[in-house]
């Protein structure tokens, strides 16, 4: 209901709409289309790989494969921090991480023993192998059975490792933690921040201002400062080190936007008023079979809201990560380097632009859409303007 | 759907879970709580001194008028002194005048008194004296004049003339 009633905010929700369509619509047909030539390969693959033939492939085929096959290897979680690899020789630079199984009983090695999926690991007579990103259970010869859908059908153990994106997590937050406490301890010496605190100070007045106290209301807002400052800056600044070459994704994992999602949800749940559970289950100002209609859509309203959440967050970057490693490939790919160079490059450059934006964009709007479910489920409604406010609840909702 | 359900990590998840859940405790604990309380604390500080310079000023108006209503009052009370002053010290010089007056007439009648006093002392002290030389003359006479008859009747006769002359 904020939104709309200021315009400028309802300007940059709609850009903010409209540049998911310019940014992740039109790659979408395109990775699309890569992902059915993968699967056309994939299952080639598996065709050949079942009738023990060996089918050589065009080079052009093998290179748009392992593109593919690159990319989504990087949009995926890893057990080992890997910053490139050498492929004539077989070596990957980078470390690895810790793997932790829960398989009767608590089992730690480092995933150095997996050797990047190409060997199996012997942990106390249990035999594990990676096969793309996940740890299955088998024996000593590494054998991995198939079901009719190329899935296997090996145990998984469930697996509790220190992944990249766990790594990723870890160091984010450490970097923030130094970042904010070092700027709450800058306020001990005087009033004004020093140094980088005066950056860090204006995003935090800006989510107070521009975010929390227009969607929660100044009295209630304080409570929730913490959550929205924790997750817009965590959010910003994974978005930002997806952006660098050291290959991270985390924000377009969706396990991890859905425990964004669910933290929000949670809490605004737990923090909701009795007016809004009223609306929720016994719609005041309609009839009472509407009422009855009503509340089953108002309660499912309440999930669509943070799956909106996540889904628009996990898309979006992921849909960055893939438009700007395809642009990338282009180089790799292409037939003609001195064509593809500079469009690739030039292409890179300005998605990258774009991407820039749009991590500060989803953060915020992240930010923004939380706050304003917290606001809806704590504030005190005022009986004269219903109409009014659930007509603008509708086009919020239809907006973003 | 089936790719990502497949892809979704519960082990990332529930890392996730927990570093968030710690990271905002700890942020809330250590940066956010003194960061939030410092900038309201400064805004409340920025409120409160842009109210007390209002408030100084205020009285520093006040202050004037008091100031100005002082001087007024002490340059009223001035004159009305300087006022006061004159007159006394014209009453002083008027009083001293015929003060002054009187004591001179005073001492102009006391040294009139004396003269007089004086004059007539001298004139009886005169009268005494000639008095005495006139008995010394005629005691002279009567005796030259005894003595010689002819000089006696001389003497009356130069008498009688002096005092048909006279």
């Amino acid at each position: 209901m904020v939104i709309t009633k200021q315009p400028v905010r309802l300007l940059l929700t709609a850009f903010v709409g409209l540049l998911s369509v310019v940014a992740m619509a039109n790659p979408v047909t395109d990775s699309a289309q890569v992902k059915v030539d993968t699967a056309h390969v994939a299952a080639e693959a598996t065709h050949t790989a079942a009738e023990h033939e060996v089918k050589a492939l065009t080079p052009e085929e093998e290179k748009k494969e392992k593109v593919t096959a690159f990319i989504e290897h990087h949009l995926q979680d890893s057990h080992d921090f890997t910053f490139f690899s050498d492929e004539k020789e077989g070596k990957h630079y980078g470390f690895s991480l810790p793997v932790i199984l829960l398989d009767n009983g608590l089992k730690i090695f480092s995933s150095s023993k997996f050797h990047h999926g190409e060997e199996v690991a012997e942990v106390d007579g249990n035999y594990y192998k990676l096969y793309h990103g996940k740890i299955y259970k088998t024996d000593a010869t590494g054998t991995i059975t198939y079901d009719e859908h190329h899935h296997p059908t090996n145990a998984k153990p469930l697996d509790f490792s220190i992944t990249k994106n766990v790594f990723s997590l870890l160091i984010v937050s450490a970097i923030l933690l130094f970042m904010f406490t070092s700027l709450a301890k800058s306020y001990k010496k005087g009033p004004v921040p020093t140094g980088f605190g005066r950056v860090l100070e204006p995003l935090i007045l800006f989510i107070r201002d521009e975010v929390a106290i227009p969607n929660i209301g100044e009295k209630k807002y304080r409570k929730f400062m913490g959550y929205l400052l924790t997750v817009f800056f965590l959010i910003w600044l994974l978005n930002l080190l997806g952006m660098t070459p050291l290959g991270i994704n985390v924000t377009g994992n969706i396990a991890v936007t859905v425990c964004l999602a669910i933290f929000t949800y949670i809490i605004t749940q737990f923090s909701a008023n009795k007016d809004y559970w009223g609306h929720i289950f016994w719609m005041p100002g309609v009839p009472v079979p509407m009422k009855i209609i009503l509340a089953p859509i108002e309660v499912l309203g309440t999930l669509t809201k943070p799956f909106a959440l996540l889904i628009r967050l996990f898309a979006n970057i992921t849909a960055g990560h893939v438009v700007i490693m395809s642009l990338i490939a282009m180089i790799f790919v292409g037939k003609n380097l001195a064509a593809d160079l500079p469009i690739s490059l030039g292409l890179t450059l300005f998605i990258s632009i774009i991407e820039l934006l749009v991590a500060f964009l989803q953060a915020f709007i992240f930010t923004m859409l939380s706050s304003l479910f917290i606001g809806m489920a704590v504030q005190d409604h005022h009986h004269d303007d219903h109409e009014h406010y659930d007509g603008h609840d509708f086009v919020d909702n239809s907006i973003v | 759907m089936e790719k990502l359900i497949n892809d979704f990590s519960f082990g990332l998840f529930f890392w996730q879970a927990i570093i968030l859940l710690v990271l905002i405790l700890l942020l809330v604990k250590f940066a956010w709580k003194p960061i939030m309380e410092s900038i309201t604390a400064r805004e409340e500080g920025i409120r409160d001194a842009i109210a007390s310079a209002e408030t100084a000023r205020k009285e520093m108006l006040n202050l004037k008028a008091d100031n100005q209503r002082l001087l007024d009052e002490a340059r009223a009370e001035r004159d009305t002194m300087l006022k006061e002053a004159r007159e006394i010290k014209e009453k002083m010089i008027a009083d001293a005048k015929s003060e002054a007056q009187i004591q001179g007439a005073k001492m102009i009648e006391q040294a009139k008194a004396t003269i007089e006093g004086e004059k007539n002392a001298a004139l009886a002290e005169l009268k005494t004296q000639v008095s005495g030389l006139s008995l010394e003359i005629a005691e002279k006479l009567l005796k030259g004049e005894l003595s010689n008859k002819a000089s006696q009747t001389v003497l009356v006769e130069k008498m009688l003339d002096e005092v048909k002359l006279n």
